[in-house]
């Protein structure tokens, strides 16, 4: 009927009328309020940055070799995640990367008791989180809380753990902190670096009933995400790619008063492997690339002015690599052969005759293509404030290492082949993981240097699983080649590789106490440097720790790879560091031409 | 007669191809892992006979290599450093037949100069010395599985022919078990599973043998097929007659009609098998570092900048061609002589 038609016609028409209304008037003006600059906080609260200028707007997109396993900072361990939540999240002070020293972030200003034991946290005022929503210290209290429950097993309650308890928080006011540790500790400041802030308002919830594990997982819708970084979720593709975009709410500003950062959008391509990662960079899918291998460089080097791309050599970062031998006690373990051979690994004048015959430079040259440093002690140039630049640099020398093996009772058979005092010939292998060809390659370079002093060596690649079960289970090996990247500079996070009790003693794990005198007054020196505050005293501490390592030699260093990095040229403000991550570390700072 | 002089030809390639490899102490310069620090990846190098002047020498010679100073990585020819080719010298130890040394090498240039005839790998070892040492490896794993595989598939095959009934579908079943068995994943859990004491070589023998006792079903049902047909011949008939042993009858009539497809079988085979091998240890599983097989030369061209920067490094892989062609060849004459032969 006619009537009935009409008013369906007219309710049709309210209906989509009505939207139309609302969102032009309304909810257009709202965009736009939210993707402009917000007047609302005070200037001196936010961070102004000293760093070019750059042009507001574009994105960029970037290469990482798989999926990220979580969201949430509690509970990532892997690389990939770490990273987007490094571009998502904010701490509370943080180490520059380049610098390589803390300076303020979240926390405005801080002080520290005159015991070393109490540092009272000024927070800055006025900051937002991705969603709008404040924060203050209630979010603070809440984050360490969730890092230091044991039931929640975060990665990082074990860095929040200082003479032997965990440290404590306390709320003073809205803005302010107070953390309590049990003694002082000469890296205090740098323990809040990679602690991202957790809004409390979104997971507070899943806490209480105990679901934590699961909040924040990468299948969840991008609004239920909230951090104080650059970048916010926008999207993510399963097996494809993650999209962030701008944090309308970020507190940092550069010179210019502009508001940081100056991208739209980051997207994260997985690419699975390196050379595919390469192969993208070349063609033009991705605008950075980082983490590739010397050789992959001088592929790259030929195309760079053509192609529009720069390419990076940084110098020695922080990863050293490593030779060392089964010391542990196998008295539990039926293992007679390597126990017999234990004999040799553990007289200290073998190890460094096998020191005194590798080539550090043909290594340099052969596995890096002269893009690393060698290396005789575990601190690598890279670090420039640790570093122990009066360490001896012995040059290879057969002759230093015949007499060296001579003195230590060992002898030559007419054909070459070296014997000990017992006339057993010196044979035995080296682990390396068959995922890392580089590490293979050193391991068939020292086979054939050793080979000169009549030692048969073998070269035995498992796969990375199996290898480290025989390192830390089984004990069933007689040499490896291994290699440690510290994710900072300061001695603290190395910890666990030099202490008796460390976890990472690679050499000679769960000793009950330290096994030879030079391992006890590395426990001392270690435990002395981690409570002295002051840098000189410090340095002197750590500096013997090198000479330790250097003479005694519980692994025998080999080289450090540079650290390279690339990008398009049309990526402005692209200034990569040799700490992780290497090229996003100043992500709110990159632009596009 | 073609036939003939397909399978001549074949013989005579097979036996030059397994003669050089046999005695790549002499054919090759250098020892297999003899490493030259100052020139990974060089090209493989020329030979000339004219110098930078124009003059001509009447023994061939080859220039010096010093690094481009232009290109990261690349080498240039030093015209200054010229180092004439010798033949028959004297030069890197090694054993004839593992048990007597000798010095002699066909061809050789004098130190500090190098003949790459394929070019150098990435510790500047001499690629063409590693193909031939390297083919001792692959050509003796396939040959010796080859060996195991059709040893294996008589006794199997002949017993399912010869008895039939439940003794045969027992042994043809477990036959179709073998064939449908993951050989990879089994090889790399044997290889994790042992000790690391284990010698390279014994490591290598006991992937090589499981390789072959895997291998046994093609031939078993082939063989097994021939034995159906031949039994039931009149002349064996005739031997039960006057009261021949099993045994007997398998030696004496039926065995002799299977030795073509055996034949044929292994010229087959061996080239299968050389295969596995090279996949065996392109995926890490073969003998260890410095020995050489034809997998571990082509296993560096997993890596991109190998593959694009570094063209002789295929020459392994483009060099299988022949000798499997080869092998191809004599199996395909084989088997038209079996055709042609009147049972």
């Amino acid at each position: 009927m006619p009537q009935v038609s009409h008013s369906k016609h007219a309710l049709a028409a309210l209906a989509i009328a009505i939207p139309c209304i609302v969102f032009w008037t309304i909810g257009l003006p709202a965009m736009a309020v939210s993707t402009r600059a917000l007047p609302a906080q005070s200037v001196e609260d936010r961070m102004v940055t000293d760093n070019p200028p750059g042009r507001r707007g574009g994105e960029i997109a970037v290469a990482l070799r798989s999926d990220p396993k979580t969201l949430n900072p509690a509970l990532a361990e892997d690389a990939t995640s770490r990273d987007i939540i490094y571009c998502m999240n904010a701490d509370l002070i943080h180490i520059n990367r380049k610098t390589q020293e803390t300076e303020s972030a979240l926390a405005k200003s801080w002080s520290v008791s005159h015991d070393g034991k109490t540092y009272t946290l000024q927070l800055r005022r006025g900051l937002r989180f991705s969603d709008g929503k404040p924060f203050n210290a209630d979010d603070v209290i809440f984050t360490f809380k969730v890092y230091l429950d044991e039931k929640i097993h975060s990665p990082e309650r074990d860095l929040l753990i200082v003479g032997g308890k965990p440290i404590s928080v306390q709320k003073i006011d809205d803005y302010t902190v107070q953390f309590r540790l049990a003694q002082p500790y000469a890296a205090a400041e740098r323990l809040f670096d990679g602690m991202p802030i957790l809004p409390k308002h979104l997971l507070e919830d899943a806490y209480k009933n105990g679901t934590f594990s699961k909040a924040w997982s990468i299948s969840m819708p991008p609004k239920q995400f909230a951090g104080l970084g650059p970048f916010r979720l926008k999207e993510y593709v399963p097996g494809q790619r993650i999209v962030l975009e701008r944090n309308p709410y970020y507190w940092k500003v550069d010179g210019k008063g502009n508001q940081l950062p100056y991208l739209d959008e980051i997207v994260f391509l997985f690419v699975p492997s390196e050379d595919a990662q390469v192969i993208r960079f070349q063609a033009g899918d991705t605008d950075i690339l980082s983490s590739f291998s010397a050789q992959n460089f001088a592929v790259l080097q030929g195309a760079q002015a053509a192609k529009g791309y720069h390419l990076y050599d940084l110098g020695p970062g922080l990863e050293y690599n490593f030779l060392f031998f089964n010391m542990n006690d196998l008295t539990t373990k039926n293992l007679p052969q390597i126990a017999r051979k234990q004999a040799w690994f553990q007289d200290v004048r073998f190890r460094q005759a096998v020191s005194a015959a590798i080539d550090r430079e043909g290594i340099v040259r052969l596995v890096y293509d002269g893009r690393a440093t060698p290396l005789w002690s575990q601190v690598t140039p890279g670090n420039k404030r640790w570093v122990d630049l009066a360490l001896p640099h012995p040059p290879r020398s057969l002759a230093l290492a015949r007499g060296l093996l001579k003195s230590a009772g060992f002898s030559w058979k007419g054909d070459g082949t070296l014997m000990d005092a017992r006339g057993n010939p010196v044979e035995f292998s080296i682990l390396t993981s068959s995922s890392n060809a580089e590490r293979t390659k050193m391991a068939t370079i020292i086979q054939n240097d050793l080979s000169q002093l009549g030692m048969n060596v073998h070269v035995v690649s498992l796969d990375f699983g199996a290898m480290v079960d025989r390192l830390l289970n089984s004990f069933d090996y007689e040499a490896a080649v291994m290699g440690i990247a510290s994710g900072d500079t300061d001695p603290t996070s190395e910890m666990n590789v030099w202490l008796s009790s460390g976890g990472t003693h690679l050499w000679h794990l769960n000793e009950s106490k330290p096994a030879t005198p030079w391992e006890a007054e590395m426990d001392r020196l270690m435990n002395e440097q981690l409570i002295t505050l002051n840098y000189e005293r410090r340095k002197r501490l750590y500096d013997q720790v090198q000479q330790i390592v250097e003479q005694n030699l519980p692994v025998i260093c080999l080289a450090s790879p540079d650290i390279l990095a690339g990008a398009k040229d049309r990526v402005g403000n692209f200034d990569p560091a040799i700490l992780d991550p290497y090229a996003l570390w100043n992500v709110e700072e990159l632009y596009v031409h | 007669m073609k036939r003939q002089r397909k399978l001549w030809v074949a013989v005579i390639l097979l036996a030059g191809f397994h003669g050089l490899v046999l005695c790549a102490g002499f054919f090759a310069p250098y020892s297999f892992s003899a490493q030259d620090r100052e020139l990974p990846f060089a090209p493989p190098t020329r030979i000339h006979f004219f110098d930078a002047q124009g003059k001509f020498h009447a023994r061939p010679f080859v220039y010096g290599l010093k690094d481009n100073p232009a290109i990261f990585g690349a080498y240039e020819t030093d015209s200054a450093a010229i180092y004439p080719v010798h033949f028959f010298v004297q030069g890197a130890r090694y054993k004839i037949a593992g048990l007597f040394p000798s010095h002699l090498h066909l061809f050789g240039v004098g130190a500090p100069g190098r003949i790459f005839a394929l070019g150098s790998d990435a510790y500047g070892r001499d690629q063409f010395t590693r193909f031939l040492y390297g083919g001792q490896i692959s050509l003796a794993a396939g040959w010796i599985a080859a060996t195991l595989s059709v040893l294996l598939g008589i006794i199997i095959g002949s017993l399912a022919g010869f008895y039939g009934g439940w003794i045969d579908d027992v042994l043809m079943r477990g036959g179709e078990l073998f064939l449908a068995l993951p050989w990879l994943y089994l090889l790399f859990a044997v290889r994790a599973a042992l000790p690391l004491q284990i010698a390279q070589w014994e490591v290598f023998l006991l992937l090589v043998a499981v390789i072959g006792l895997i291998g046994w079903a093609r031939p078993a049902r082939l063989i097994r097929g021939a034995v159906l047909s031949a039994k039931e011949r009149n002349f064996v008939t005739a031997a039960r007659a006057f009261g021949a042993s099993d045994f007997y009858l398998l030696r004496r009539h039926v065995l002799p009609q299977t030795y073509g497809i055996l034949l044929t079988q292994m010229t087959i085979l061996i080239p299968q098998y050389i295969l596995a091998e090279v996949t065996l240890t392109f995926l890490g599983l073969g003998v260890g570092e410095p020995m050489p097989s034809w997998g571990s030369l082509l296993a560096s061209l997993q890596q991109y900048y190998v593959l694009s920067s570094y063209w002789w490094m295929f020459v392994p892989a483009v060099l299988l061609i022949p000798v499997f062609l080869a092998y191809y060849i004599a199996a395909d004459a084989l088997q038209e002589r079996l055709k042609s032969v009147p049972l």
